[in-house]
């Protein structure tokens, strides 16, 4: 099985190592997955984000073959997959909450797979000594799965997965099912087996956090369609709409209209002050546009800003609003302040804290300048 | 307020002792009393009409007297052991044919849709509604020699002769079988409709072709249902009396029908009784054993 497809390799590419082409499922006339298409390259960790029921898992088990498309194509290396039954597809899938199987031990849940392929015995029990190395669980082997901590039954899940060197791994939610702090560093783990092995992932996450600090691109869904796909900090940085602004990371979002419309610059205005946009749009005049602005790019401070901070900031536009701090929240490395500007508008604003003892502290009521740069600022035309 | 809460406490350590308790009030009451009341019967001394006590207290000498004759007789008579043996047989038959059936009925069953299942479980225990008497009895109907079965091959011309069912092994496990079939399918049922089906995925997904994710994966994890419907299946069909005696014939030795014997043909209360402990020891004792073991080495099954 797994040399199946080796043929087709070349003849598409790395780029589009995983094609999904104009896939679609419907579940009695409501559309699950809508026409999504995506190219996935060899080797990439690729994500799929998006909040409950916008189709993620069931864009991933018609990966895992568990469902059939109702419409479109999945090509592995150029080969149509998709009407594949899932035992005959060399992919791999971890499941949300492992599904490990009890009756079997850690060594006979690894090497099931391996034995599906009539690998010779010898074989097997090297293949899964190596990957209880890899996971680091080599005294659980003969361990039942219920005599495991979370954690561990995820490394278990993931060796059986990796074992039989699927082209493409699956992950559905793989931390789900684990408390917050070791999900954390189970993450960095996760990401290193994968980028060791090299298999290329679709991982499945309502995460974003996980999703950034895993994938190396993410593509964010709602409704069944992808909304946005690209790099963790252009989704960051540039999200392309409302929805995807809003659900990665904390953002303010301000309403205005377009009042200067320039190639290089636009200027948009708001109750709040006119934001001067350092970056084209595509928009015309008198437009009804958003403005997103996440909580880190403003500064706060006491007094107005000097020249020379206009003066950095100026080669970009310098964006200046002032306010009243409602509320200090300290969350150890940061400290969140929410501002009310004068408008009535109330914004969230971050500072990280860099030193044991910041110089000036921002007390609750103390009348602030927030400014910003114009290249921070991202516009929001739909 | 001290003195309250200890009440309390006693109260609360009360109530659970008698939640507790019920139950094996009902196990000492209707399991364990009969049963050494069977078993004092059965090492009894008799003078024909009543049964002597096992302690008697003459001249100030305790002594116990215990009459090991009958399990003596039991052993050495051929008819007894022999009568054992095929018991085991026809129970151990009768619960392969259960399990060969039951199993993949109620696999189909669990995996229906999920509001057709009340219907077909009702169906399975629709026999119930009518006396296990006259059901038995109804099979006489269709296997005597011009029972129904019979009449309708002879009608097809497939036979000349009626073929003779009735009062043979065949006709006997015929009724074991429809007897005792809802008590394998109903535990299996109930494990494998709670079975985890991503743990079917998951052998699919690793390469396990349907064949070999039923065998590997299914199976293995119904195991507790298997025992179950095999236990109710196998002991009770062991003693059973009524099947034997309606559908079987002088071929199909059943401990039932000596034990019945014994009991109001022979009015020989204490032989009755040593067969009857006898089959107890045999059967449940390792049965027991065999619970335990399975108890000890199955830590967390079929999550
Ligand atoms: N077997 C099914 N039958 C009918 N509808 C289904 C089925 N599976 C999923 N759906 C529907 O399809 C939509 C997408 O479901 P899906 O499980 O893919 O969501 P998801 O993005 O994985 O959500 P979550 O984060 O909660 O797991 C949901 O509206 C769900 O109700
Ligand atoms: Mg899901």
């Amino acid at each position: 099985m797994q040399q199946k497809h080796q043929g087709a390799a070349d003849l598409t590419g790395d780029a589009s190592f995983v094609r999904i082409d104009q896939l679609t499922k419907r579940f009695d006339e409501v559309a699950a997955v809508d026409d999504v298409s995506i190219d996935i390259r060899k080797g990439d960790i690729f994500a799929l984000l998006g909040s409950s029921g916008c189709g993620k898992s069931t864009l991933l088990r018609m990966l895992a073959g568990f469902e059939t498309p109702t419409a479109g194509g999945i090509f592995l290396e150029g080969v149509e997959i998709s009407q594949l039954p899932p035992y005959e597809r060399p992919i791999n899938m971890m499941f949300q909450s492992y599904a490990l199987f009890p009756h079997l031990t850690v060594f006979e849940n690894i090497a099931f797979g391996l034995k599906r392929d009539k690998m010779p015995k010898d074989q097997i029990a090297e293949r899964v000594e190596a990957m209880l190395n890899i996971v680091q669980l080599k005294p659980y082997a003969k361990r039942k799965p219920h005599q495991l901590s979370g954690g561990q039954q995820q490394r278990v899940a993931l060796a059986r997965c990796l074992a039989k060197s699927p082209k493409l791994l699956l992950l559905d939610e793989p931390l789900g099912a684990l408390d917050r702090k070791l999900r954390e560093q189970t993450q960095f783990e996760l990401h290193n087996i994968i980028k060791k092995v090299g298999v290329t992932c679709v991982l499945v996450t309502h995460d974003q956090e996980e999703a950034i600090t895993m994938a190396d691109r993410i593509a964010v869904m709602s409704n069944g369609r992808f909304l946005q796909v690209g790099q963790p900090h252009e989704i960051y940085e540039t999200p392309n709409c409302l929805f995807v602004a809003g659900f990665i990371g904390d953002v303010n979002l301000f309403k205005g209209t377009v009042e200067v419309d320039e190639p290089d610059h636009v200027v948009i205005g708001t109750p709040e002050c006119r934001h001067f946009v350092s970056h084209g749009i595509t928009g015309t005049l008198d437009m009804q546009v958003s403005i997103a602005l996440r909580p880190e790019k403003i500064c706060l401070q006491e007094h107005e800003p000097t020249i020379e901070q206009r003066e950095s900031a100026q080669e970009h536009g310098y964006n200046c609003a002032r306010g009243m701090i409602d509320a200090v929240a300290y969350f150890g490395k940061f400290t969140l302040f929410h501002v009310k500007l004068d408008s009535g508008m109330v914004i969230k604003a971050t500072r990280e804290n860099a030193a044991r003892h910041e110089e000036t502290q921002l007390v609750r009521g103390q009348r602030v300048y927030a400014w910003w740069d114009g290249s921070d600022v991202v516009v929001l035309t739909n | 307020m001290k003195t309250q809460n200890i009440a309390h406490a006693l109260f609360n350590n009360w109530g659970r002792r008698s939640v507790i308790g019920i139950p094996y009030l009902f196990l000492i009451l209707l399991f364990t009393v009969p049963f050494l009341v069977v078993l004092k019967i059965s090492v009894s001394e008799t003078d024909g009409i009543r049964f002597q006590d096992l302690l008697s207290y003459v001249d100030g000498a305790v002594t116990l007297k215990i009459k090991l004759s009958n399990y003596l007789f039991l052993g050495s008579d051929p008819l007894y052991v022999e009568t054992y043996w095929s018991s085991i047989k026809f129970a151990a038959l009768n619960t392969a044919i259960c399990l060969f059936i039951g199993y993949p009925f109620a696999y189909f069953m669990a995996r229906s849709p999920a509001n057709l299942r009340p219907a077909l479980l009702m169906l399975v225990t629709l026999p119930f509604w009518t006396s296990y008497l006259l059901r038995v009895y109804a099979w006489k109907g269709l296997l005597d020699d011009h029972g129904v079965f019979n009449n309708i091959l002879i009608w097809l011309h497939l036979i000349d002769s009626p073929i003779r069912m009735m009062h043979t092994a065949f006709s006997m496990t015929i009724g074991m079988v429809y007897a005792y079939l809802p008590f394998m399918i109903l535990p299996l049922y109930a494990n494998l409709v709670k079975m985890d089906l991503r743990l079917i995925e998951a052998a699919k997904d690793l390469g396990a072709t349907p064949w070999q994710t039923f065998w590997l994966v299914t199976v293995p994890l119904s195991r507790n249902g298997i025992i179950a419907g095999a236990m109710l299946v196998f002991i009770p069909s062991m003693g059973e009396y009524v099947i034997p005696e309606l559908l079987g014939g002088p071929g199909t030795l059943m401990i039932g029908r000596v034990l019945w014997d014994e009991f109001f043909s022979n009015n020989d209360w204490a032989m009755a009784s040593a067969v009857a402990v006898t089959m107890v020891g045999l059967i449940l004792v390792p049965l027991a054993i065999f619970n335990r073991y399975q108890a000890d080495s199955g830590g967390v099954r079929g999550v």
